[in-house]
């Protein structure tokens, strides 16, 4: 059999279950390379015979492809596809190749293969254990300039996108009566035991095929059938059921309280062109009523002296890119194994035609039918031997074989070792649940004990390796979760053992040496730092895990984790499960920020609120600020005019002749009900008892403390309706904090609230003219001054549409507050535009409010009120009812340091220089040549340019303001010191006369 | 000069998302037609009242909707529903008439918008942004929930097996017709 491309040199014809029809082509470091569709980056590489896929994060040493799927630690990749998506640390285990993919190792300058920072492994005996702790401890002043730019620069792996992720991503949330994580044999028997009740079921692999650990097996039969044949059946016969979802390329990474599981669907990362509108990734956030833990074991290698050359690599990576990908990963092939499961890679590839050197087994009581299938096969089988070290630069060229009891040392020629201490059960997400595990002390691993949550636990992850019971298993989990009778398991034959296991250090590699014995390959850790670590006094885990960062890379210790554990008990002199085991949390492996956010990014970030008005403010040449998640009209420049100039002519105008502003914003309660206006009178200072219906009244609301909260006019409409309105940025908290007290305080209120802000849009004009502007506009409602005074409300129609007509003014001047229905807000506008804008009317934003509103001294609520200000302090004391018996704050304002004098007051102040405008937030001094730090009076909370007064205004926060009036005071700046005068709020028409106009 | 300047009709009303149209993978978004809204809250009594107002008794079981021709009651919480008229009346004038102290209607006819999304992928297009069961055994035609739908709160109202109305509050509209239609793309 010949192929048309050539896939690599190391695949093996025959093998595998990749067609050699389908080819694609990528990078690795600039080089083409071929490789068949459904490889991942690693078999491509190793079917191209690379091992060398990186440098390890600390000693820069030569690192090659470990493993077969997430626990890979080494072979972490940057994948692009163009210049905006690149991603760094992909497992090349897990990325499946594509047409056009680029592919570059990590941590490498200048090259892979010849690094400087190599330097850091002969200088390794300074890089101990607690290295950085140790290190960088002094002086101070280094750490700024040397040890903070060392430490980043050599901390983390992999280089971030500089560019904007111009993918989409997705989310959905999904119920189901089952979520089976896993689909390999265990996983997909108990989904198709289940999916027969009809009930909903959903079936998560990480893999682009079901099957798991059957990928790798060539023998073995399940229903009689091929394994992997089988696994592809039942994928497809799943597939095809309504009740039944299968996520393939999907990891379940997350597992929270009350049966949610967070899993992150991988959709187009294997694809060459992806259709635009597809999403990169997908969350799922399943709710399931049970969980069938079905997540299998990861192997670990072995801990002893150089394990960690490329071209080592675990036992069933290699069997699996053997039979599932066609791919030999060398030529020349040792095996050091404590497990009877690396005895079949071996013979699978001695089946395929490579040479076996030998299998070196620690164990001395090794099944007879496995040494007896090596005869078959002339494999030494090297039993008692241990392998104590390894050569070879980029590649391993040779392993050492000693006898575990002995010392003759013999070298062997190999090209590859494959190793194997046995299966660790992945209960990351069992233990996430926040399951108990126990130690079996007979497999010295960690397995579910007490579920928490409604899951089980099947197959590997249980402990559970044998095939047959790992099934049964299945049969009476499905029965458990969607009921009805346990389905008959399928028949199966020809599966290999997994037993035998070796944790800790390996011959050679304790207990007290000096070697390079890796137990976490990402971040460098050795049996020796655990055991230095201990000696240091790091007695508990969670200790010797961060003193040596064993286990915290992104590969969360999936393979190192028993290693480390069992190094750290021996040198305690303490059982394992006495140690204790860290905490596994989410997510499982690593999830891109694109997933978590998925929809939530770019006008979906967050939502932008706009006013029925906000298209006329746009054609009308506005700028707009943010306020909350409103965008508001701020001002309306003319051709050639800045915002100063701007402001200044809105400003003049609507005092001189009108203005037309788009208040929708504010926030509008509507509080209904027969006990109304006693909800009133708790939730406000005022009394509201005596306030006619068709008038208004400015409130003001406190919170327990006695500080202002928010303020508003509020209407009465009727005896028990009222027409609250708040400040913009309170709507939502004031009717939480309403509702709070009516739920918890007074249940048996008969009294309703209604969020109202979005059904009225508020069209204000205000100034002399604005009575006759809307006039002709209005029916039914008597706008003349004596019928209609100033704080009046009154419901009648504008332009043949409902209002509520109020005449307030937050600008001193008389004026008008057009509430309409939102859907008729703009056409009312226009109406209302159209009959002011020859009588001089102008459209003005909010900074014109702003400053308008401070020529008045107007209070805003969170800009001269900062929540420590009460109304006495804000000189609103006329607003809290003093026969009132009681209000929410009432207590707060009778509060010793409430009513002591020296409070801040807010007051007025004018600069001594009219034109110097002050700065908001500027401190205020009684003599600014006193000693630095000067004792501060206050801070300025407005401060604008007045174009009706010409010169600047302020509003500030002073101790004892009140009694200041007249006084000077100084606001020292950067380069000047301002002296102010001390003066009322009221800067513009304190009388009032205006508004009566 | 008033007889001089034009009245406003229901063609004048020009809802938040007026003249949208969208549709990808077998689902489409559009603005539902005008619709008279009631926010009502009411114990006992107040129900009472309201079947009279609307001639239909209002829904009392969770997630319910009571439906008479032209209108829909909308289950909101134990004392609270959302009246939807989506023919022109005058019912706000008629709960007016009832006065305040049984219940309070409250006219939220223009505060609410809603946005029919339709079609064979319906529930995964709701399902990217609102954490509810929506499959038909949980959430049956004529089923409704006050929920979120990303940021935003929503009352989904399904009116069909492939259709929902999508109520939400006007300025929300934008946000909501955008994350539907992102969903609708990737669903």
């Amino acid at each position: 059999m010949s192929f048309s491309v050539n896939t690599g040199a190391n695949r093996i014809a025959g093998k595998g279950r990749l067609s050699p029809a389908k080819t694609v082509t990528f990078t690795f470091d600039g080089r083409r390379l071929n490789a068949m569709e459904g490889d991942t980056l690693a078999s491509a590489l190793l079917a191209n015979g690379i091992h060398l896929a990186g440098r390890s994060y600390k000693y820069h040493r030569p690192r090659g492809i470990l493993g077969s799927g997430p626990e890979e630690p080494n072979a972490l990749m940057n994948i692009a596809r163009d210049k905006a998506r690149r991603q760094p640390n992909v497992r090349a285990t897990c990325q499946e190749v594509f047409d056009g993919m680029e592919a570059h190792s990590q941590n490498t300058y200048p090259s892979l293969t010849f690094d400087v920072g190599a330097i850091n492994d002969v200088l390794s005996p300074f890089y101990g254990a607690g290295f950085y702790y140790k290190t960088f401890m002094w002086p101070k002043a280094a750490w700024k300039k040397i040890y903070e730019p060392i430490v980043r620069e050599a901390a983390g792996l992999g280089k971030s996108p500089d560019e904007a992720d111009p993918d989409r991503y997705a989310n959905r949330f999904a119920h189901c009566d089952l979520l089976v994580v896993g689909g390999g044999a265990a996983g997909i028997a108990a989904a198709l035991a289940a999916a027969k009740s009809g009930k909903r079921i959903i079936l998560a692999d990480e893999n682009p095929e079901l099957g798991g650990w059957l990928r790798a097996e060539t023998s073995a039969t399940v229903d009689g059938i091929p394994a992997a044949e089988w696994a592809a059946a039942k994928q497809a016969e799943l597939a095809a059921m309504e009740n039944v979802t299968v996520l393939t390329r999907t990891t379940a990474f997350g597992y929270y309280s009350h049966n949610m599981v967070s899993m992150a669907e991988r959709v187009t990362d294997h694809m060459s062109k992806p259709d635009a509108d597809l999403p990169r990734e997908r969350l799922w956030q399943v709710r399931a009523n049970k969980v069938i833990l079905a997540t299998g074991a990861i192997e670990r290698h072995l801990v002893f002296a150089d394990n960690d050359r490329p071209g080592i690599m675990l036992a069933s990576a290699a069997r699996l890119y053997l039979n599932h990908y066609g791919v030999a990963v060398g030529r020349n092939v040792g095996v050091y194994t404590a497990c009877d499961s690396a005895y079949e890679a071996a013979f699978d590839l001695a089946d395929a035609g490579v040479k076996v050197v030998a299998i070196v087994d620690p164990r001395t009581d090794v099944a007879e039918a496995l040494l007896a299938s090596a005869n078959e096969r002339n494999i030494k089988v090297l039993t008692g031997h241990a392998v104590t070290g390894t050569k070879g630069r980029l590649r391993v060229k040779s392993m050492t074989v000693e006898p575990v009891n002995g010392s003759a040392k013999e070298s062997l020629e190999i090209d590859s070792l494959l190793v194997s201490g046995g299966w660790t059960p992945s209960v990351h997400l069992f233990s996430q649940s926040r399951g108990k595990l126990k130690f079996d002390a007979d497999s010295e691993r960690f397995i579910p004990d007490i579920h928490v949550e409604e899951c089980v636990s099947i197959g590997s992850c249980n402990g559970t390796d044998e095939m047959e019971a790992a099934l049964s298993e299945a049969m009476a989990s499905a029965k458990d979760a969607v009921g009805g009778r346990a389905a008959t398991a399928p028949k199966v034959a020809g599966f290999g053992s997994m037993s035998g296991h070796l944790i800790g250090s390996a011959k050679g590699a304790g207990p007290d040496d000096h070697v390079k014995a890796f137990i976490d390959f990402q971040n460098d850790v050795c049996a020796k730092d655990i055991r230095l670590a201990v000696r240091e006094g790091m007695h508990s885990i969670e200790h010797v895990k961060r003193y040596t960062t064993t286990g915290m890379a992104s590969d969360q210790g999936k393979m190192s984790n028993l290693h480390a554990l069992a190094i750290a008990a021996n040198a305690l002199g303490k059982e394992i499960p006495e140690v204790g085991l860290t905490t596994f949390r989410s997510p499982y492996t690593p999830v891109t920020f694109g997933t978590i956010v998925n929809h939530a990014k770019g006008d979906l970030f967050d939502v932008t609120r706009r006013t029925a008005i906000h298209g006329w403010a746009e054609e009308n040449g506005a700028v707009f600020e943010d306020v909350g998640n409103w965008k508001r009209a701020w001002y309306f420049p003319k051709a050639g005019e800045d915002m100063a100039a701007a402001v200044a002519r809105e400003c003049r105008q609507v005092r001189e002749s009108a203005g037309i502003f788009d208040a929708s914003t504010l926030g509008k309660i509507e509080v209904v009900g027969p006990d109304a206006v006693k909800f009133m009178e708790m939730m406000y200072t005022n009394p509201w008892a005596k306030l006619p219906v068709g008038m208004c009244r400015y409130g003001i609301m406190c919170r327990e403390d006695g500080f202002i909260y928010d303020d508003g006019v509020v209407g009465r409409l009727a005896e028990d309706r009222f027409h609250v309105t708040t400040t913009t940025g309170g709507a939502p908290r004031v009717l939480n904090m309403m509702e709070d007290y009516l739920q918890t305080e007074f249940p048996d209120w008969k009294v309703w609230l209604t969020s109202t802000s979005e059904q009225w849009a508020v069209i204000a004009v205000q100034g002399p003219k604005a009575r006759e502007i809307i006039e002709p506009l209005i029916d039914g409602i008597d706008l003349s001054p004596e019928a209609m005074p100033h704080m009046a409300i009154r419901e009648g129609r504008i332009c043949g549409v409902p209002t509520r007509l109020m005449r307030v003014s937050f600008t001193g001047e008389a004026g008008f507050e057009i509430n309409v229905p939102a859907d008729y807000g703009r056409a009312v506008w226009e109406a209302v535009w159209e009959r002011g804008a020859p009588m001089g009317m102008v459209p003005y934003g909010t900074e014109t409010m702003h400053v308008l509103r401070a020529e008045k001294g107007f209070i805003i609520v969170g800009q001269d009120t900062d929540g420590t200000v009460t109304p006495y302090d804000a000189g609103l004391g006329w607003a809290v009812g003093k026969k009132k018996s009681d209000f929410v704050g009432i207590r707060g304002l009778t509060r010793p340091d409430i009513v002591a004098e020296g409070r801040r007051q807010l007051i007025g102040l004018k600069t001594k220089d009219p034109k110097v405008v002050l700065e908001e937030g500027a401190q205020i001094v009684a003599d600014p040549n006193q000693p630095i730090p000067m004792k501060m009076l206050g801070f300025v909370t407005s401060s604008y340019w007045s174009s009706n007064l010409d010169r600047s205004i302020a509003m500030a926060l002073v101790e004892g303001g009140f009694d200041r009036k007249g006084q000077t005071l100084y606001v020292p700046m950067e380069n000047e010191t301002i002296a102010v005068e001390v003066c009322d709020t009221a800067f513009f028409d304190a009388k009032g006369d205006r508004l009566n106009g | 000069m008033a007889e001089q300047l034009r009245n406003l009709t229901i063609e004048d009303r020009k809802g938040p998302l007026t003249g949208r149209v969208f549709g990808a993978n077998g689902c489409t978004l559009k603005p539902a037609a005008p619709a008279i809204r009631i926010s009502l809250r009411a114990g006992a009594e107040g129900m009472a009242a309201a079947k009279k107002v609307l001639g239909i008794a209002l829904p009392v079981k969770p997630k319910s909707t009571a439906l008479k021709v032209d209108l829909a009651c909308l289950w909101l919480g134990p004392d609270e529903w959302l009246i939807i008229d989506s023919a022109d009346s005058v019912l706000p004038e008629k709960f007016a008439k009832l006065g305040n102290s049984l219940l309070s209607a409250v006219d939220v006819s223009h505060r609410n918008t809603a946005i029919i999304v339709e079609g064979a992928n319906v529930e995964a297009v709701l399902n990217s942004g609102c954490p509810q069961d929506l499959s038909l055994d949980a959430f049956h035609v004529g089923s409704c929930s006050r929920t979120i739908l990303g940021k935003s709160e929503v009352v989904l109202f399904r009116e069909a097996e492939n259709r929902f109305r999508v109520e939400c509050w006007r300025s929300f509209s934008d946000y909501v017709w955008k994350y539907l239609a992102d969903a609708a793309k990737s669903a």
